[in-house]
């Protein structure tokens, strides 16, 4: 089977559209950077890099909304925010919330928003005067002590760690099969070493919540500001080590266009983030990185080859060189880059809730990143090319696995 | 098959047995598919975010080590001036790090300054600007550093000890962040930290001292008592603010305490709970004194008792008790104080483990369920699978019999990938799973690289055997290139970034590296294989 075989396409003569291309890209994600920040007063930043608290809940049922803010406006929490979230355990209805508040006065402790948080969720949905432990949010330990204290088996002293065991198994079937709640001791009866007994018993010591916390992020205003510092400190080392390596393998223009396309890739990712309203977080800052990897991979193929036929080809000009450079290795970028976006597409569909800003990151960077690769690399090298290449081969003499393969191919 | 393709596939034959041992092997080897999977969850190590925990980052406030290193210099050079008659009008404390001794006599700065060179070396002196006979000591910049060690150290070795002592499973306790007053504690299955943070916060100095005078009701009653100022070498130190306290009259006490305490809780041997024998429910702490501290204790009680003096169970600034001596007390003591058997153990563990230097604040604390870590390995090892399946049906099904081997070198790739996670011991998280996702895309795209190439020189009507050497050595140059930038920037990720950063580039590089072994060496020994069985001039399946 074959794709692609014997494109010829005049690349670099259509290097305008691609600029006006990735300007207008630009720009509809900046504007709308520029209308969630300057305007709005909003930001981009997750929680990880702005600050403050976040707190993931899943209900047994589609999540009360609106419950939910009034009981907060009630505590006076009414600058925070509520996001219904669709898992994929629960296509359809939105069972889990993610309630968001913003960095609190800095004298308080860092977890006063996060315990306000959790009092509302327990005052407006908590098992009613029940005053008995909730079975949703018990560790792993006060459940043992309790079984090891009931003794529902009548072990004894020959106890051993059996209850630590049944412990262990009781809450992996609440987290692994029920989904971290359980809405009726019934369903531990699958369990394992769940007699009656000790689901009677573990029945007559806790309650059953209707939610459960899944996740809880505090991050203090100085981290988020030390993170973000570091985010960017680190990208931009990166960057900087990638130019000087094909700096010092091709030439520096090589590596500057290089740098310029993946940092384009970037730019235009995050005007896509903004657009479609997903927030930066760490694990979005691994994304841009991975995209960085990729889009850089494809560059590199692409200058490989324009090196190689520099020596082949010495009679054609050199944006016929480029040419047909990307035309050579249209077929390998096409398939690479469609097999990636596969992965990523399935991942973005598939991955979950925790993958979703990763995976939509690595679903528009894929795309954009095939494309700078002709687009917006290789034209700034003919552009440099034909104001600053002189007559000679713009390439300097390489090392000696490049001369065997050039020998080689003259002798074909 | 030639002796040198033959040694090619021991090689990977010893790589890939190496490397499945690594993974199922460990740490017993296994005799059922159960056991495997066992061993398989032991050896790769799941960060917080995939396994769930607790992740607290927490500031050392070093300045209060500091300042109190500058009280005690005050309090020291006060004493030394009045044993040495160096008269002076005031000594004052300008902030953590600078004591201005102002109006000294004029006759006796010669005095002072071989005083302050002699006993106080830690000290820079100068005259202080603005005054006519002052000077201003700073605390030297070398000392300081050493100080703020030292706290550091002294911090996360006490709370190591605490957290040991709560029985936790393979907690991490370590420095982090930019700044040098910064310690990571990584709790893996704790939901609720909130306990444990209480035990990590709480600041465990114990001290014993003799009671000047009091109780007052207020700061200002205690002042007024004694004309407004304080006898030498005392402070006011309020009592302990609890309303539930056995103390009938509500309202906060205050008492008169010597400034430096008879014993501290350096001088324990041993802390424990134990029920009160006068509150019924209530528990309290008891302690055993070392014998250094015993032989002083001895001797100061009986004194103490002859003349019915007083002394205060202080903690963290606090009058816990304050009693009548009433007779020799040789080693032992307790401290009692409304509490549960819970407080009470976590009091006589933190008083065990020792004081904090200075006190701590947190700065970030993130705690991720044990079912959404469950969900996010569930999903994203599903959904990697599923687009790892894909991408290996399309390859076999665009490239044939060569896109079977583009799959073996995938999958070894993957598997000296997971092997050598093990054998590090590096950590797994979702940022290290993207780590992956771009090892297996940049895994694909070395062996359409090669096929690509092998395809054209094919087109170029090279036979197959010169087709395949010609290709991969083509390729070769590309895929170094691209895997040495990409090995670049992750090296640059590694050093200058943050946990999740790290783990992706953790993994992005050992990956990278698997993958040029896989994608070029062992690709191009089963092509060798191929061809060696092959017909010289029959087509090659790709």
């Amino acid at each position: 089977m074959e794709f692609f075989h014997g494109v010829n396409v005049n690349w670099m003569g259509k290097a305008k559209y691609f600029v006006i291309l990735s300007l207008l890209l630009l720009a509809v994600g900046w504007i709308s950077i520029f209308r969630t920040v300057v305007v709005k007063h909003g930001t981009l930043y997750g929680i990880d890099f702005r600050g403050g608290t976040l707190v993931y809940v899943r209900f047994a049922g589609p999540a009360p909304i609106d419950q939910i803010r009034k009981g907060l406006q009630q505590a006076g929490l009414s600058n925070s925010t509520i996001q219904g979230i669709s898992d994929t355990r629960s296509v359809g209805s939105q069972n889990d919330v993610v309630i968001g508040l913003e960095q609190g006065q800095s004298n308080e402790s860092l977890d006063a928003g996060k315990q306000r948080i959790l009092d509302v969720l327990q005052k407006t949905f908590g098992a009613a005067g029940s005053g008995k432990p909730d079975f949703n949010s018990v560790s792993a330990p006060a459940l043992a002590a309790d079984l090891t204290r009931k003794d529902p088996l009548s072990l004894g002293a020959a106890a051993g760690d059996r209850y630590t065991q049944l412990a262990a198994r009781l809450l992996s079937a609440r987290d692994t099969d029920h989904g971290g709640i359980v809405t009726s001791f019934d369903q531990l009866k699958s369990v394992e070493g769940a007699t009656p007994t000790v689901v009677n018993s573990l029945s007559s010591d806790f309650s059953l919540s209707n939610f459960a916390i899944r996740d809880a992020e505090i991050v203090g205003p100085k981290v988020g500001s030390q993170l973000r510092r570091q985010a960017i400190l680190a990208t931009l080392y990166a960057l900087g080590g990638m130019l000087v390596y094909i700096a010092f393998r091709f030439e520096w223009v090589y590596g500057a266009a290089a740098v310029i396309a993946v940092f384009h890739d970037v730019l235009i990712t995050l005007g896509f983030f903004s657009l479609f309203h997903f927030e930066i977080s760490l694990t979005v800052i691994a994304a841009l990185l991975t995209l960085v990897g990729y889009s850089m991979n494809d560059t590199i193929v692409i200058f490989d080859r324009v090196r190689e036929n520099l020596r082949l080809m010495r009679r054609e000009s050199f944006p016929d060189i480029v040419n047909k450079s990307i035309n050579q290795t249209l077929s390998r970028t096409i398939l690479t880059s469609g097999l990636t976006f596969l992965t990523v597409l399935v991942l973005f569909l598939m991955g979950g809730e925790v993958l979703r800003g990763f995976s939509f990151a690595m679903v528009v960077g894929v795309v954009v990143g095939t494309y700078s690769s002709f687009g917006i690399a290789a034209p700034i090298v003919v552009v440099w090319n034909k104001y600053y290449g002189g007559q000679g081969n713009p390439i300097r003499a390489g090392s000696a696995a490049e001369k065997r393969a050039v020998v080689a191919a003259a002798r074909r | 098959m030639n002796s040198q393709l033959k040694w090619k596939f021991v090689l990977i034959l010893i790589v890939l047995v190496v490397c499945i041992y690594g993974v199922v092997g460990q740490p017993a080897f296994p005799t059922s598919l159960a056991q495997v999977k066992d061993n398989i969850a032991k050896r790769i190590q799941l960060g917080l975010d995939l396994k769930g925990g607790s992740h607290l980052v927490l500031q050392v406030q070093l300045e209060e080590a500091i300042g109190q290193r500058c009280d005690e210099a005050i309090d020291d050079l006060t004493k030394q001036l009045h044993d040495k008659n160096i008269g002076f009008g005031e000594i004052r404390r300008i902030d953590d790090t600078n004591i201005l001794v102002r109006d000294l006599e004029t006759n006796s700065s010669g005095a002072f300054r071989d005083l302050v060179t002699n006993q106080f070396p830690d000290w820079s002196m100068a005259p202080a600007a603005g005054e006519t006979n002052g000077y201003q000591l700073t605390l030297k910049p070398s000392v300081i550093a050493d100080l703020r060690q030292a706290a550091m150290n002294q911090t996360l070795e006490t709370i190591t000890r605490r957290i040991n002592a709560l029985g936790l499973t393979e907690p991490t306790i370590a420095f982090t962040g930019r700044g040098d007053d910064e310690i990571l504690i990584q709790l893996p299955g704790v939901g609720d930290p909130t306990a444990a943070k209480e035990v990590i916060q709480a600041g465990g100095q114990l001290q014993l001292v003799r009671v000047a005078d009091g109780p007052f009701r207020s700061e200002a009653e205690a002042l007024a008592q004694h004309g407004g100022i304080l006898p030498a070498g005392t402070i006011i130190v309020p009592g302990k603010s609890d309303s539930a306290g056995p103390s009938k009259d509500s309202g906060q006490l205050f008492y008169i305490l010597d400034r430096i305490p008879i014993v501290t809780g350096q001088d324990l041997r041993s802390a424990d709970a134990n029920p009160s024998t006068e509150m019924p429910g209530q528990y309290e702490v008891d302690f055993k004194l070392s014998t250094t501290a015993a032989a002083r204790f001895g001797p100061f009680t009986e004194a103490q008792a002859a003349i019915g003096g007083r002394m205060a169970v202080v903690l963290d600034h606090q009058v816990y008790e304050a009693a009548t001596i009433q007779s020799r007390i040789e080693d032992s003591g307790r401290i009692t104080g409304s509490f549960s058997q819970e407080s009470a153990q976590n009091l006589a563990l933190v008083l065990r483990a020792g004081a904090l230097p200075a006190s701590i604040k947190y700065l970030e604390e993130r705690t991720v369920g044990p079912s959404l870590g469950a969900d996010s390995i569930r999903e994203g090892v599903r959904a990697s699978l599923g687009s790892i399946m894909v991408v290996m049906i399309f390859l076999v099904i665009y490239y044939r019999l060569s896109g079977v081997n583009a799959v073996v070198a995938l999958a070894l790739n993957l598997v000296i990938l997971v092997a050598f996670m093990a054998y590090v011991g590096a950590v797994l998280t979702l940022p290290g799973i993207a780590g992956v996702i771009l090892t297996i895309g940049m895994g694909v795209d070395s062996n359409v690289l090669v096929f690509e190439r092998i395809r054209e020189e094919l087109r170029n009507g090279k036979v197959p055997a010169n087709a395949v050497s010609t290709g991969f050595d083509r390729a070769f140059l590309t895929i170094i290139d691209t895997h040495v930038t990409t090995v670049v920037s992750a090296v640059f990720l590694f050093l200058f970034g943050t946990g999740p950063v790290k783990g992706f580039a953790v993994t992005l590089v050992i990956g990278l590296i698997a993958n040029v072994f896989t994608s070029i060496y062992v690709s191009r020994a089963i092509f060798d294989f191929h061809l060696s069985r092959m017909d010289r001039q029959a087509q090659l399946s790709i």
